[in-house]
């Protein structure tokens, strides 16, 4: 069946720049996200590659020691204060969450504005940083060297600082839209289980990310006024800067890996074509995690000089954290088990997820044991494990989203041919640049130095042409999908035959979502009762 | 609910009802004043840590702020906080006159407040009682005295900060009552100011004992 975009959408309602830079439209909103937060993706993009450029020899090719710590604390604190935390809730949690939930917009539609100009605000900073002495101290800021570096660590705490508030806002909108604007017979346990994610989620970005504000802000104070609380000379203590660095921190991962998993719940249930299994268990692991997330962060500190008991409890305690995550990964495969499945571009990307966040997962319990990570720490066996769960678990997770919904959001689709050739490219790029840092950690390779013993180029090499194919890999998907925006095919309203909410909207969506209040008449993942079609259906509302 | 329910100018678009819209004005600004007991929550937490380090400087410390000085503040700050409810309970009442008194005598307490506080702290200044590098007043008993005033000026900086916002605050929601902006219908920005009004009385009722009457 030939479809064709509808006349009047979100994109077309309103023209002119103005009309953007002013808009309420919590889509609109989402794709201004978008540009800025892929923009950092790809800034952070080019930070990785140089470092795995420098790499390729332990002798100096492009930059010297000080060069290459500049290097990997922007790749660093761009990848996550720009890109990771903001990438899943503000771009896809903005577009689709208030959809999914049948409202017309986000509770405050105005203070959605203002947290994007916080973001641009806090982007500005960071680049204005970036020209005006760069920064040295990765991106965990730790004293004392942070507040003696000659760097510019103030503009890139007020950056990270600032982008804090823009996250808190957002995460307090969201949970009020979650309370507040879901649709008549929308209960709790008729919600999509992104929405859930999204909701734990917006929990922690309220609850953690002020603790990050006051850290940033006495750090900004230690180093412009000399107050001296982190300054031992001053009867202060280094370490309680990182206690209250990965109080944030520490929950801040849960920040960027739970929306993810909201988005590998769909995908997994949309494309098996199967009521997903152990609802309530996937809903409430997503708290679990939010939860116990709190509880962990001494576990990024066995070697600061914390005492050992609170050693051993931290590591005990990381452990509960793999219950959760467990869990999901179970019920999806359990969702999948005699499902029909079928394996378009954003189910490839579901696939991966499950493959590389399970390694995340699984090494992330062997850095959870105490005795095993003395040995391991600040190695590339920690390097590694996390880039398995951001890059396996989140990007995976963000690039399956975009791919899954990028026909919702232009109403276009793109090359599904190119699409798998980037999805494989990136799942075996992904795996040659990092699965060879496990290796190289357990064999005592540290990481953040320049240069390394010449017994490491091999594999030093192996990883740096990994990094090559990902960045070909992302270009190719880059390229496609803008593409598809003004050339695409006409996707219609479903292509997916999803039963959430947003599919019952033209592709575009209309400007204010849906004709009047629509009512929820099936649950998200009825597919036992419902056989949707890739066609708009008339709704109920009141 | 029928379609055809009046549209009042305050409801935006994006909600069913008022009472929507209320509900949720209300569950975002608890949230909001949840994200400031966090943000205050890192300075309690430094300030405990650093006293259970130095029990006796505190304790040597505490005896140079004047106790009379807090005490009248924590007063006038609980008095405000009364107007301010007042204020809004008049507005439910639909008393716009009354209101708008009462709003600015929130106001003004909130003022007294900050010249007390100023006197504190030019006292203080004088005295070279101050944070980190600058402390170079000599008297305390103890290891470190100048965190003790870090932690003093840290927290009822920040508190001064927020009354301050405050002050800017309410002084809209006057402008705004006298304009004839709210009604018994719709007061919704006096309440929600209101709520952190409290916030900002409460944290002063925390941070009076805790600096002015240890041990």
């Amino acid at each position: 069946m030939e479809h064709t975009i509808p006349e009047k959408h979100y994109l077309n309602e309103a023209t002119g720049w103005k009309s953007w830079l002013m808009t309420l439209d919590h889509k609109r909103i989402g794709i201004l996200y978008m540009i800025m937060v892929m923009f950092s993706f790809f800034l952070g993009g080019v930070f990785a590659l140089l470092i795995r450029w420098e790499l390729l020899s332990p002798d100096k090719i492009l930059m010297g020691p000080e060069m290459y710590n500049q290097a990997f604390s922007l790749h660093g604190i761009i990848m996550i204060f720009l890109f990771i935390i903001p990438s899943i809730p503000a771009i896809l949690g903005n577009f689709v969450m208030p959809l999914m939930i049948g409202a017309k917009d986000v509770a405050f539609p105005r203070l959605n504005l203002a947290s994007w100009y916080i973001y641009v605000i806090g982007f500005c900073f960071a680049v204005y940083a970036l020209f005006t002495g760069g920064i040295d101290t990765g991106w965990t800021f730790y004293t004392p060297y942070s507040s003696e570096s000659t760097t510019a660590v103030i503009p890139i705490l007020t950056a990270a600082f600032v982008l804090g508030f823009s996250s808190i806002f957002t995460g307090l909108n969201f949970i009020v839209t979650i309370h507040r604007l879901r649709a008549p017979g929308m209960t709790w346990f008729q919600l999509p289980l992104f929405v859930w994610a999204i909701y734990a989620t917006a929990l922690i970005q309220v609850l953690a990310t002020p603790v990050l504000g006051i850290t940033l802000a006495l750090l900004m104070l230690e180093r412009v006024v000399g107050i001296g609380i982190f300054d031992p000379a001053m009867g202060g203590d280094p370490v309680l800067f990182q206690h209250f660095f990965w109080f944030y921190s520490h929950p801040a991962v849960y920040i960027m890996i739970l929306p993810g998993m909201g988005i590998i719940s769909e995908l997994i249930a949309t494309f098996s074509h199967r009521r997903i299994f152990g609802y309530k268990f996937i809903a409430f692991s997503s708290l679990g995690i939010a939860f116990t997330g709190f509880l962990v962060w001494g576990h990024h500190m066995f070697v600061s000089g914390q005492s050992d008991l609170a050693a051993v409890i931290f590591s005990f305690l990381t452990f509960f954290v793999g219950i959760p995550s467990g869990i999901k990964i179970l019920n999806w495969i359990a969702t999948m088990y005699k499902g029909s499945i079928s394996l378009d571009t954003p189910m490839l990307w579901a696939l991966s997820f499950l493959i590389l966040f399970s390694i995340g997962g699984f090494t992330g319990i062997v850095l959870g044991t105490l005795s095993i990570d003395v040995h391991l720490h600040d190695t590339y066996f920690v390097v590694s494990h996390f880039h398995y769960v951001m890059v396996g678990g989140t990007v995976m997770a963000i690039f399956g989203g975009l791919h899954y919904w990028w026909p919702k959001i232009w109403g276009r689709m793109y090359n599904e041919t190119l699409a798998r050739i980037a999805v494989v490219m990136i799942f075996v790029g992904f795996n040659i640049t990092f699965f060879v840092q496990f290796i190289m950690g357990t064999q005592g390779m540290p990481r953040r130095y320049a240069t390394y013993l010449p017994q490491f180029q091999g594999m030093h090499g192996f990883s740096s042409i990994g990094a090559l194919i990902m960045g070909v890999g992302f270009l190719l998907i880059a390229i496609y999908l803008i593409y598809a925006i003004f050339k695409g095919k006409p996707a219609g309203p479903n292509p997916w035959r999803a039963l959430t909410m947003e599919w019952e909207t033209p592709s575009p969506p209309t400007a204010g979502n849906f004709e009047g209040q629509p009512i929820l008449e099936h649950g998200p993942y009825d597919y036992d009762k419902v056989i949707p079609e890739n066609a708009l259906k008339p709704y109920k509302t009141i | 609910m029928s379609q055809i329910t009046e549209h009042p100018a305050h409801l935006q678009h994006h909600f069913t009802d008022v009472h929507q819209q209320a509900e949720s004005a209300k569950l975002g600004m608890w949230i909001f004043l949840l994200t400031e007991v966090l943000l205050f929550g890192g300075l309690f937490c430094f300030y405990a840590i650093y006293r259970s380090w130095n029990p006796d400087m505190f304790h040597n410390a505490h005896a140079f702020l004047n106790v009379w000085m807090g005490a009248t503040n924590t007063v006038v700050l609980i008095v405000s906080s009364l107007t301010m409810a007042l204020a809004i309970r008049s507005m439910q009442l639909g008393k716009r006159k009354l209101t708008m008194w009462f709003l600015a005598g929130t106001v003004l307490l909130a003022c007294v407040f900050m010249v007390i506080k100023y006197f504190e702290y030019s006292h203080k200044i004088h005295l070279g009682q101050l944070p980190g590098k600058w402390y170079f007043f000599e008297g305390i008993a103890g290891t470190n005295p100048h965190i003790f005033f870090s932690a003093y000026f840290l927290m009822t900086g920040l508190h001064g900060f927020h009354v301050l916002g405050g002050i800017g605050v309410i002084t809209w929601l006057f402008i705004k009552t006298a304009r004839g902006s709210f009604s018994p219908e719709y007061y919704t920005p006096i309440e929600m100011t209101g709520l952190y009004w409290h916030l900002v009385d409460l944290i002063w009722i925390f941070l009076f004992p805790l600096f002015y009457l240890i041990g």
